[in-house]
């Protein structure tokens, strides 16, 4: 977060208040308020698609609130007619008619001269698994079958520790130059993807998921990804190729083990 | 002072803003396509090439057999709901009358009866579409989910059969029995309808999530395919939307009824009942995300594959659009009482809260829209770190969105208390005691909610998940336990002010108009991720979709259809609407000419 952007805002909005402005121009003053919060507030920075939806809910909720008491309505009516009528707002109305088109015009043109970029991701989503995998002739139910190993985290800490170091193992061996020292995404190659690889330490990205989901991903990379839905885009390999089954369920217990994360359990139909 | 545009609706010359010559252009166009796919040669419901003689598939000409099955079956549900939904607090509204004595509310439960007859004339007619497009281009899964469900068709004609009865005994015998035979009358209505729906409901759901059949897909037992999974929650839930849905239709028709009536009576009575018409969506509409909740949460039980398609797959933007839905739904149920409070003398003094309810739910509406996987362009997305932002990430998953649905479902409640309080002032002397309770309850719930939603970041997601239970049962306990403080403390109370019914702006109207619209939206969009969910197999992972059609459409595709099945709801209900309105038209009589004889035309 900005901090010195958002008290810049505060300060704004408090000094407006003394000033006791029309409704209409407390409605702006809330409408880039909000604006200004979205787009130099929050760091890093809103994607443009979050920020057009904030602003359309925020002017819908201006509109309520000016038009939900006929008070307001009339004092609303009242002060648009006086800006563009009485001779006192001449400046600001020439002002403000000089304004719009000049930032339409430099919307245009500032849209017209950015470099060329691949277009926004438009569908980042969970890709489904399907209910059964095949891995080296033996099938693996996803829905049902657990990791092997978690049980030992309570049964045997010793034999569990030993199947996470494994996975310690496996994964700087093998993961890390895409997902990176910490996990979160950020290896050596991960500036060469589009999307870029997932970060293990959000707590909403494996967290939210069984294990058996991670089997799947990880064993069968980017080219088995499900036939619906598509086009997918991950370069991730398929596992299944270079490691066995143990290391892969080892591997998805180091994940949880070092960003310090629990798999989602399965549900129970009630 | 009235807005000049019901004025303007008043005059002949006007319905709904176009003039009689581009109504009678788009009356054309509307004809002219029906009449294309109507008299389309029999030759253009192409076979598919697989088997000349028992094909699977069959080609619907112009639009294809997929958005004309999807378009009948949505229409069929929108005014199946609306049938089963209208009897429910038609009955409830007649106890009240029959309780009380108050004559007015056996007037409004009549006109929202009135509306039954026409819509059910057109749910059986849209149903025996449906049936016929399933037969007729779906024959090989029609085949298949008779080798299941033969044995419930039986049943369910004959409840159609008893329905037909039920439905037109209550709404042509009123005033013409007991008022308590009316009123049995009434509630047999009710559950002959919802036996209709669970028996539907079982076929439906069926498809989503099989159970009762072998590894084959042979009937090992029906009781276990009838109450499949995905059975009692969407039972539960069409009955919560249902009533949601048919209040909002029923105070769309009072608006439209208010916005053309010529007296203040007129103009008072249906100000009347679009207030308990939209009391009525909104009641249903609080309860109705948990419902969802217990939906979601048997369908995630049943498959993880279909789970996450649902929430986190392919269908997961039409949350987004869901929740933007039903922000805007809460949004405009606020404002409508809002305005509403505008025509209660002694309601003013509330008006400064307003602000304050406002931001809350504007602040809930912006948490609960925002998507955990963000649209970013790849620059955005390098400087978020992936696509989930840090700092707005955390208010993409559950946690964040129930407690934001929760607070947003309590400020609701809130702005109706104080519409409630509007021209009332206490005289029990425990009056400011009351008051002192009933804040710290809503503020303690508060509390507990938004701390069961940042505890949830810090345990697993499946517990997570459970917290929402927790959630729900305390807004419920407060819900409650304020209503019932509320009663006892304005029991006796002094009235300040006359609640002047028929004194509101027409914008209040057109709220209720969006209202309606919205719900029906909400309902198509969620009954497409219900049906759409399941991809590429007509029941899922047992029998597969191989028709041209075997493929999930883009949201924009959807959302269009949806939007072109709403508007073609709205025709079918404005006819619905109109036909109701003429038994209170005069009786035609023939014109006189100067001279005093009859002239041949009818007079207007």
């Amino acid at each position: 977060m900005n901090v010195l952007v958002i008290l810049a805002i505060i300060a704004v909005m408090v000094a407006l208040r003394f000033l006791k402005p029309t409704i209409v121009v407390w409605a702006i003053a809330w409408w880039f308020a909000v604006f200004a919060m979205a787009n130099y507030g929050i760091d890093p920075p809103v994607p443009t698609s979050v920020t057009n939806m904030f602003m359309a809910i925020v002017t819908i909720a201006l509109l309520a609130y000016v038009t939900a008491a006929e008070g307001r309505m009339r004092e609303a009516g009242e002060s648009l007619v006086a800006f563009f009528t009485s001779k006192k707002y001449f400046i600001p109305l020439v002002i403000m008619l000089v304004a719009v088109p000049l930032l339409v015009a430099f919307n245009v043109y500032s849209s017209m001269t950015t470099q060329p970029a691949p277009p926004a991701a438009g569908r980042t989503i969970h890709p489904p698994p399907p209910a059964t995998v095949s891995f080296k002739g033996r099938t693996v139910d996803l829905n049902n079958d657990v990791n092997p190993y978690r049980h030992l985290e309570d049964d045997d800490s010793e034999a569990f520790a030993q199947h996470v170091d494994n996975g310690r193992r496996v994964y700087y061996e093998n993961c890390v130059y895409c997902h990176g020292d910490n996990m979160a995404g950020d290896g050596h190659f991960a500036h060469g993807f589009n999307p870029i690889p997932a970060n293990f330490q959000d707590p909403t990205t494996i967290a939210m998921l069984q294990e058996g989901y991670l089997f799947w991903r990880i064993a069968k990379g980017g080219p088995g990804l499900p036939v619906e839905s598509t086009p997918w885009a991950s370069a991730m390999p398929a596992w299944e190729l270079f490691l066995s089954e143990e290391e892969i369920w080892d591997v998805i217990l180091f994940l949880y083990d070092f960003t310090d994360q629990r798999p989602r359990a399965r549900e129970v139909h009630e | 002072m009235r807005d000049p545009l019901p004025q303007r609706l008043g005059e002949s010359r006007y319905f709904w803003g176009l003039s009689r010559e581009r109504l009678a252009v788009a009356g054309g166009l509307l004809a002219a396509a029906a009449a294309v796919l109507l008299l389309a040669p029999i030759e253009a419901f192409a076979s598919a090439p697989q088997d000349a003689a028992n094909p699977a598939y069959r080609e619907f000409p112009v639009v294809g057999s997929r958005v004309i099955m999807w378009v009948t079956a949505e229409l069929h549900l929108m005014f199946a709901a609306f049938v089963l939904a209208v009897p429910m607090f038609a009955v409830i509204i007649e106890i009240i009358g029959y309780v009380s004595g108050d004559k007015r509310y056996d007037a409004l439960a009549y006109e929202f009866t009135k509306l039954l007859s026409v819509s059910f004339s057109f749910t059986a007619s849209l149903g025996a579409m449906l049936t016929f497009l399933l037969v007729v281009l779906y024959p090989a899964l029609t085949d298949y989910l008779m080798s299941i469900f033969s044995w419930t068709f039986f049943p369910y004609v004959a409840l159609f059969f008893l329905e037909a009865i039920f439905l037109y005994s209550y709404y042509y015998g009123w005033g013409k029995f007991n008022p308590k035979t009316h009123i049995f009358l009434g509630i047999m209505l009710n559950l002959v309808g919802t036996g209709i729906m669970f028996i539907a409901d079982a076929w439906l759901t069926f498809m989503n999530t099989p159970a009762g059949i072998s590894e084959t897909g042979e009937l090992v037992s029906l009781s276990a395919a009838f109450m499949n999974p995905m059975w009692m929650p969407i039972n539960i839930h069409r009955i919560i939307a249902n009533i949601a849905f048919g209040g909002s239709v029923a105070a769309a028709y009072a608006a439209f009824q208010f916005l053309g009536a010529k007296t203040d009576e007129e103009r008072a009575h249906y100000d009347w009942m679009g207030y308990i018409g939209n009391f009525i969506a909104i009641a249903a509409l609080l309860p109705l995300p948990f419902a969802g909740y217990w939906l979601g949460k048997e369908i995630y039980a049943f498959s993880q594959s279909l789970g996450i398609t649902l929430m986190g797959g392919t269908f997961s933007w039409l949350f987004i659009i869901q929740a933007i839905l039903i922000g805007n739904l809460f949004l405009a149920a606020n404002y409508y009482l809002w305005v509403s409070m505008e025509r209660i003398e002694g309601a003013e003094r509330f008006r400064p809260y307003i602000k304050y309810l406002l931001i809350v739910i504007a602040g809930c509406f912006l948490v609960w829209a925002t998507p955990h996987s963000l649209v970013a362009s790849v620059e955005e997305a390098r400087k978020m770190g992936g696509a989930h932002h840090p700092v707005l990430g955390v208010l993409g998953v559950m946690s964040a969105k129930n407690t934001a649905v929760n607070i947003l479902i309590l400020t609701t409640f809130l702005s109706f208390l104080l519409y409630r309080r509007g021209n009332k002032a206490p005289t029990v002397s425990w009056a400011k005691a009351g008051n002192i309770a009933q804040i710290a309850i809503f503020v303690s719930v508060v509390v507990f909610v938004t701390f069961l939603g940042v505890y949830g970041y810090f345990v697993e997601a499946s517990v997570r998940i459970g917290l929402s239970v927790p959630q729900v049962l305390s807004v419920i306990f407060c819900m409650i336990a304020v209503t019932t403080i509320d009663v006892f403390m304005y029991r006796n109370a002094r009235v300040t002010g006359k609640i002047k019914w028929g004194q509101m702006s027409a914008r209040s109207q057109y709220a209720l108009f969006f209202i309606a619209l919205t719900f029906a939206w909400t309902m198509g969009l969620m009954g497409y991720v219900r049906a759409g969910m399941r991809q590429h197999w007509h029941v899922y992972g047992v029998l597969e979709d191989t028709s041209v059609d075997a493929f999930t459409p883009t949201l924009g595709y959807a959302s269009n259809v949806v939007s072109i099945t709403v508007l073609i709801f709205f025709v079918f209900i404005a006819i619905v609407f109109w036909l109701a309105g003429l038994s209170g038209k005069k009786a035609w009589e023939p014109a006189v000419k100067a001279g005093g004889e009859p002239g041949e035309e009818g007079a207007e």
